[in-house]
């Protein structure tokens, strides 16, 4: 008993700061955010205690996901995450399969595709927002008026103005910023792999298909899920970039994110968490699974 | 290793004792010391809570320290300026103070209805008595004294400045160009907009706007010149009905006034759009009287270069918005808190903070002649006109409200809904 103790307590003792703080500052407030989202909290009045709130258990999520506005919202933050996972996963498989041939300069491309991640989604966005003016014809300027130099014209478009797909526009700069990470993990992946596994399919006479198919593919397996993973949860919590390319009020760009904060900013404090819960358990259906998978291959 | 172990454990130890101390440390520092004599209206310093921190807001801030400092040497003036996101960081950062009870000394807010929640939730202090100990009820127009009372009597922030917001810009240069008499003057919003028909024929913008919430000053100043005074301020306590045709005829006219507007508003703020009428590029905007600023900075003369006149229709009225300063409930100097209310509301106060800051007095005394020509005007409006709240800048109705509306207007002008839906849902949002 003292033994164990013993032995488990210095380590322990070195866990406790962190386990504390993790324990508080996130699953604490959690478990705050959730019972938040449990009441009829929706003013400032009830927020300080002037005027009694009472839980009403799952109503407002029920009331929030029965709002055309709520699932207009919802609707755009899933046409986010599929054009931005499919859009980085393409282009940084691609720059990934084109470093991976010995090229001269692979070191200087592999900087400049990585770059566009040091840049903050605030700065960035602050261009894009001009690139994307949404003027036509003589008006224009950014990328339309770019597209007008080129003479393709017919290119232009309203960007993320459109009432529907507004959204993917706003997803391009993402992509910008994003695919050179998801470069570099593949690129990682392309590395993890023996130069003997690609001979010894080329002396079995694998096409150059069948080998990246049967060979190269089942390894890169892991590396992909990572990166749909990482970059699907950043996808789900985008808020900066769409606040300073678009403003939270536009009906076109709006996401569960930006709701949270309009409702917090009208001390709407029982939708806010609502939201804020609605959003963290669609990051745990994406997440949750894959760390049970994780977990288990390693026990393995 | 087994002093490896022991080691780690006092490591350990020592970073608890260390967070329980900080954890102690960021209880106890709120205010420096002004718990002493909370009860006996410390005056030793005032925490001024605002989000002035740059261009013509902070030079109007600066100039009412300099007046404060005149009349309350006793008292030291500590600036709270939080800048940021058109105060949206400093609003943001309030609502956390008060929620934590540690409320700055008084704070800045804009008058009226936005005040309500803070009403609501026993955050601020019922000042109408300071109206009466600083004469304020007579120097402000009866007008403004009613809109800024509560419906039992109470008044919950002293204005320092006014600002109006129905006013149109105009480039007389690019009227003349396409065929407009940039002379004329407009009964009502259909004579205007005949000339932004021709405007719009000839190939310019004949209307600027920017993002949402300057859309949503625009349907305002649509609301009351359509509706008139009276009505448009029923739309806020529940006299007039939404669902009215009168509103359905208001709204038709604010769709076609949207026709008439550039493609990228959605995108840009209200500088940019008024930058377009400055440039040339589009005839008219309707923006606050914080645009003249915009003129002036870059030196245009009013009448050659720019003209300036109440929306077309809502001519008689003044649709104001003002920043106030609040007595927070429990702040730790209200004796300071007093003292900076008593400067806001004092003449000199406000005439160095106005003529600074570019907009007018809220007082009706104070000698305007040193004022800009757009000013004297104002100022002349605001003592004879129908005085009415603004929706868009937190004067006729609550936040809640406020977002609810510009979320529908938002939908309405990008095309997602009709007007008969846009009607019915700006008249549930203003039945919160």
């Amino acid at each position: 008993m003292l033994k164990s103790l013993r032995r488990a307590g210095p380590p322990l003792l070195m866990l406790l700061p962190s386990l504390i703080l993790v324990g508080v500052f996130v699953y604490g407030l959690i478990g705050v955010n959730f019972s938040t989202s449990v009441t009829d909290n929706h003013t400032a009045a009830q927020a300080t205690g002037q005027e009694p709130s009472s839980v009403v258990w799952f109503s407002n999520y029920l009331d929030l996901l029965g709002t055309e506005a709520f699932q207009h919202s919802l609707l755009n933050l899933v046409l986010f995450t599929v054009t931005f996972l499919v859009g980085t996963m393409l282009m940084g498989f691609g720059w990934a399969w084109l470093l991976d041939r010995p090229i001269r300069g692979e070191g200087f491309f592999r900087s400049i595709y990585l770059f566009p991640m040091a840049v903050s989604f605030v700065a960035s966005g602050v261009v894009w927002r001009w690139l994307l003016n949404s003027n036509q014809g003589e008006s224009a300027s950014g990328l339309n008026r770019l597209f007008q130099m080129i003479g393709l014209d017919f290119l232009q478009n309203n960007w993320w103005n459109n009432v529907t797909f507004g959204i993917l526009a706003i997803a391009i700069p993402a992509i910008w910023q994003l695919s050179g990470y998801v470069m570099a993990l593949f690129l990682a992946g392309f590395r993890g792999i023996p130069e003997e596994l690609r001979e010894a399919a080329r002396m079995d006479g694998a096409s150059e298909w069948k080998l990246y198919r049967h060979v190269l593919f089942p390894q890169l397996s892991p590396i992909a899920l990572s990166a749909l993973i990482i970059i699907g949860h950043m996808s789900l919590k985008s808020f900066d970039l769409i606040m300073s390319i678009s403003k939270p009020a536009n009906y076109q760009t709006k996401v569960p994110a930006v709701d949270m904060f309009v409702f917090k900013s009208s001390f709407d404090y029982a939708n806010a968490a609502a939201v804020g819960a609605i959003l963290l358990i669609i990051v745990a259906v994406v997440i949750v699974p894959y760390l049970v998978h994780s977990n288990r291959s390693e026990k393995r | 290793m087994r002093l490896n172990r022991r080691t780690s454990a006092t490591v350990a130890g020592a970073a608890l004792v260390g967070l329980a101390l900080t954890a102690c440390g960021g209880g106890g520092d709120d205010g420096g010391g002004g718990t002493d004599e909370t009860g006996g209206g410390d005056a030793s310093e005032v925490e001024v809570f605002t989000w002035w921190a740059a261009g013509s807001e902070k030079a109007g801030l600066d100039a009412l320290v300099g007046v404060f400092e005149e009349q309350h040497p006793d008292t030291e003036f500590v600036n709270g300026a939080v800048a940021g996101g058109a105060g949206s960081a400093a609003k943001d950062l309030l609502q956390t103070r008060l929620q934590a009870q540690d409320p700055p000394d008084t704070f800045q807010a804009h008058a009226g209805a936005e005040l309500q929640d803070y009403i609501d939730a026993a955050q601020i202090e019922d000042v109408s008595d300071l109206y009466d100990e600083f004469g304020l009820t007579d120097a402000f127009p009866a007008d403004l004294v009613d809109r800024l009372s509560t419906e039992d009597g109470a008044i919950y922030s002293i204005p320092s400045n006014i600002h109006r917001a129905n006013v149109v810009w105009a480039n007389p240069t690019v009227l003349e160009d396409n065929g407009v008499d940039p002379e004329a003057t407009y009964d009502d919003l259909d004579a205007w907009m005949a000339d932004l028909d021709k405007l719009q024929d000839a190939g310019v913008t004949p209307l600027s706007v920017a993002t949402t919430w300057t859309q949503v000053h625009l349907l305002e100043t649509v609301l009351l010149a359509d509706l008139g005074a009276e009505a448009y301020s029923g739309l806020w306590d529940g006299s007039t009905d939404w669902e009215g045709s009168e509103v359905t005829a208001a709204l038709e006219d604010f769709e076609q006034l949207m026709g008439y507007t550039n493609s990228d508003r959605d995108g840009l703020d209200w500088p940019e759009a008024t930058q377009m009428v400055i440039d040339g590029q589009a005839a008219f905007n309707v923006m606050g009287d914080w645009a003249v600023a915009a003129f002036e900075e870059q030196d245009k003369k009013p009448g050659d270069d720019y003209t300036y006149f109440p929306v077309p229709g809502s001519d008689g009225t003044f649709d104001f918005l003002a920043d106030s300063f609040t007595l927070p409930v429990g702040a730790p100097h209200p004796g300071g808190a007093k003292a900076w209310l008593e400067t806001v509301g004092s003449a000199e106060g406000q005439e160095a903070f106005n003529k600074a800051k570019g907009s007018i007095p809220a007082r009706t005394d104070v000698d305007m002649s040193t004022f800009g020509e757009y000013q004297q005007s104002a100022a002349e409006a605001f003592g004879s006109d129908t005085i009415v709240s603004s929706l868009a800048h937190g004067a006729a109705a609550p936040v809640a409200t406020l977002n609810a509306i510009s979320d529908a207007t938002s939908k309405f002008t990008t095309g997602a809904s009709d007007l008969a839906a846009y009607q019915s849902e700006l008249a549930a949002a203003a039945q919160g």
